[in-house]
């Protein structure tokens, strides 16, 4: 592994070079959707693919993700290894029935007969100004639905070594892309300057094949005194909000919410007694709130305070107020000022 | 009065279809236009979508009411296979009666028959080659039996017992078989038409031989699925088959709450630049015909095929309905274009190779081998009487590995057996 050679990549970078990688190794990985073909996707996550791959394994779909989901089903059924991109996020509703219906249950209808080795990948998040339909953050949607997986990287390091592993499974995944870090991390500071990934250790990524293996998390910081549950761009807002107040925390990024690795936040909430999860999303029946019951399951004689969720509003993603609704270092420091109060 | 524009207009209304004729009144099928058998043109198989326009609003038959094939789209089969295509049919048949029966016994909890539309099924199967992929609905299990799936197979997965292949896990009817080239039934409509596409895409892309063939209902052509399969049939001009079963009735909503009373469902294929055609869905040899076009137009990468099939649901859409409560008791009789067994039967007596009493005798011995395998697969049990599945198999199959919290939740399933079965916790065997 120290040896692979490494080249500094951003997050699209990563996922391009993850994709890259599939498809030299494995002949049935096709990736297509609206705009992935000839221009290479409106993030540029598929450049170059078509070039030198050919266009009947990257190619441009018509628009309707009802379709690009259902004829994702229908090659995987033959045998390929779809990779079907939904431009947004906020575009995937379309698909739901294919999704939850199909996608997720054929395996179990058949009994094993058919499998889906589907990775659909989805850019999501705000903080981009993408008003309410470029920003929203769906993933409990589908951690609600038995027989999917959702995944959802903080750095390049892991979007490549996730995305690989995604592309392996044998299982549908929603592999959800934080948009808002493909080109560098954010600390929750909208009014400061972007920092590029280069200056990121783990921007740092092999050019060819490693895996991070589905439903671990990463403990990217520790401390005594208090367990940051994390995910996605708020890894990097809720890193940097505990250093600003100079909290001694864990913060756990969880890369895999289904399945979820509860072994690793049992240990630190167990260390630490205090716990804050802390999603983009809107709040209510938000991941978060499923893991602050299976916390209090496991936890609950250990905790010294109740549970803080810091979360987007349950309100449409606004345009202009975006910043009073992300859930920055403003109320993350709230958050964490109650938890820690006595 | 004069609205804000001056214009003396009669208010808006709004156009709820009603059919012909409710429960009570004369059945009305004077809409219909017949067209007379061997009338409609054949066009070549490679032919442009827009010259194909006129097919959607005709109707392909060649069984004439004296019984002989006649016209262009005639598919000049042999005796042989056209009694093989009869006994396929009437073994359908005797397997929905028997299943049907079964379901009111209390054996099982749900059945649905396809009496009427065995031509459909059937004859399509005969049209396809055996390695060509099935995307079906719920009522076509009429290829399963066409391409020879044991009857026991298929009895096992309607009593969800242990020789069930599918675990005891889907409705019954919802067969799945890789073997038989038939995928895994959907509950959720329409669903398997851009899965079909997705199969052909696949198909085509590696240069393979084999192509894919869908059925949805006249009903759920509604469906926003069939119009992402319409769209990435004609984009990609994928090898596939798309057969739209116009059996008038969607449960108790008639052709025209899909669009039925302004134009024909072949005729959804025109806008698409998809070739389309219209089929006397209840002539097996016009059916057999329209998709041996097809599928010769799909694997000379001339692309899909849009098949309406004009047919008839002669009974209720599933053992849960009662049709009596919604449309006329006389349109089964009225039905203009009769019934499919009863059309190839008098077409083989009409050229001299069958007769009645080699039908009554072939009705008797389908008879006799459905039952036989019915009392086989009872071997395996019934729905509802003894345990058919261990219960751990419910965690199996979400997912290729089982995940930590999957298995907790078994566990815990397995801890309520044995508090209510302390005896192993597998209940009353």
């Amino acid at each position: 592994m120290s040896d692979a050679p490494t080249r500094r990549m951003n997050m699209i970078e990563a996922i391009n070079s993850a994709m890259d990688v599939a498809m030299t190794r494995d002949a049935d990985v096709v990736v297509f959707g609206e705009d992935v073909g000839f221009f290479g996707g409106v993030f540029r996550a598929t450049a170059g693919l078509q070039q030198k791959f050919g266009k009947t394994r990257s190619f441009d779909t018509p628009i309707t993700e009802c379709g690009i989901i259902g004829v994702a089903v229908g090659m995987a059924a033959y045998g390929l290894r779809p990779i079907p991109e939904i431009q947004f996020a906020d575009y995937i509703y379309p698909a739901l029935d294919q999704l939850v219906s199909e996608a997720a249950r054929i395996r179990y209808r058949s009994a094993g007969q058919w499998h889906m080795p589907i990775t659909v990948r989805s850019p999501f998040g705000g903080g981009i100004f993408g008003g309410q339909t470029h920003s929203q953050s769906p993933e409990s949607i589908f951690t609600h639905v038995s027989g999917l997986k959702t995944v959802i990287p903080s750095t390049p390091y892991d979007a490549k070594g996730l995305l690989l592993s995604a592309i392996e499974d044998n299982d549908p995944v929603l592999f959800f892309e934080p948009k808002r870090i493909y080109n560098g991390p954010f600390d929750g500071h909208y009014d400061r300057p972007v920092q590029p990934w280069a200056k990121h250790p783990a921007s740092e990524v092999p050019e060819g094949q490693y895996t991070i293996p589905l439903g671990k998390a990463a403990l990217v910081r520790e401390g005594q005194d208090l367990t940051v549950i994390t995910y996605g761009t708020m890894v990097h807002v809720g890193l940097a909000a505990v250093e600003e107040l100079g909290v001694d925390a864990d913060v756990i990024d969880l890369r895999t919410l289904v399945p979820l690795d509860i072994e690793t936040i049992e240990a630190s909430v167990k260390k630490t007694g205090r716990c804050v999860i802390i999603h983009e999303a809107t709040r209510t029946s938000g991941f978060g709130a499923e893991l602050a019951a299976q916390i209090q399951e496991r936890c609950f004689y250990h905790l010294e305070a109740p549970i803080e969720r810091v979360t987007g509003f349950d309100t449409p993603y606004p345009h202009s107020l975006e910043w009073a609704y992300f859930p920055g270092p403003v109320r993350i420091g709230m958050a964490i000022e109650k938890v820690m109060k006595d | 009065m004069n609205d804000s524009r001056g214009r003396n207009l009669p208010p808006l209304s709004l156009h709820i279809p009603e059919p012909p004729a409710r429960p009570g009144e004369e059945a009305d099928f004077s809409h219909i236009q017949v067209t007379p058998a061997g009338e409609t043109p054949r066009p070549d198989s490679s032919a442009a979508a827009h010259d194909l326009r006129d097919m959607a609003f005709g109707l392909v038959r060649v069984m004439d009411d004296a019984g002989q094939a006649v016209g262009p789209w005639d598919p000049r089969l042999s005796p042989d296979a056209l009694r093989t295509m009869l006994r396929d049919m009437a073994l359908t048949r005797a397997f929905d009666d028997r299943m049907f029966r079964a379901q009111r016994q209390g054996k099982t909890s749900f059945y649905m028959k396809c009496t009427g539309e065995e031509a459909v099924a059937v004859a399509q199967t005969h049209a396809l080659d055996r390695e060509d992929m099935c995307f079906p609905s719920y009522r076509q299990q009429g290829i399963l039996i066409t391409r020879g799936c044991p009857l026991v197979d298929m009895m096992n997965q309607i009593y969800s017992n242990k020789g069930d292949a599918l675990k005891g896990r889907q409705l019954p009817i919802m067969y799945s078989s890789p073997e038989y080239g038939f995928f895994t039934v959907s509950g959720n409509l329409t669903t398997q038409l851009p899965q079909a596409v997705g199969w052909a895409m696949a198909s085509a892309s590696k240069g393979d031989s084999r192509i894919a063939a869908a059925w949805c209902g006249e009903g759920s052509t509604a469906e926003g699925d069939f119009h992402a399969a319409m769209t990435f049939a004609t984009v990609y001009r994928a090898p596939v088959i798309i057969n739209v079963v116009n059996n008038q009735w969607a449960i108790s909503s008639f052709a025209g709450f899909a669009g039925g009373e302004a134009t024909t469902f072949a005729a959804r294929a025109i806008g698409y630049g998809i070739a389309g055609l219209r089929v006397d869905g209840n002539d097996a040899l016009a059916v057999y015909a329209a998709t041996a076009w097809a599928a010769e137009r799909a694997r000379t990468n001339n692309g899909p095929t849009l098949i309406e099939h004009f047919t008839y649901r002669a009974e209720g859409h599933s053992t849960s309905d009662d049709p009596s409560a919604y449309r006329s008791a006389e349109e089964g009789v009225k039905w203009p274009l009769g019934d499919p067994i009863a059309r190839l039967k008098t077409h083989l007596i009409t050229i001299g190779e069958w007769n009645e009493d080699r039908h009554a005798a072939m009705d008797l011995e389908l008879a006799e081998s459905v039952k036989a395998a019915q009392k086989e697969a009872e071997k395996n049990g019934i729905l509802g009487h003894g345990l058919h599945q261990p219960f751990e198999t419910m965690f199996e199959d979400v997912f290729e590995e089982m995940p930590p919290h999957l298995k907790e939740q078994q566990a815990q399933m397995m801890a309520e057996r044995m508090r209510k079965w302390p005896n192993g916790g597998q209940g009353p065997r």
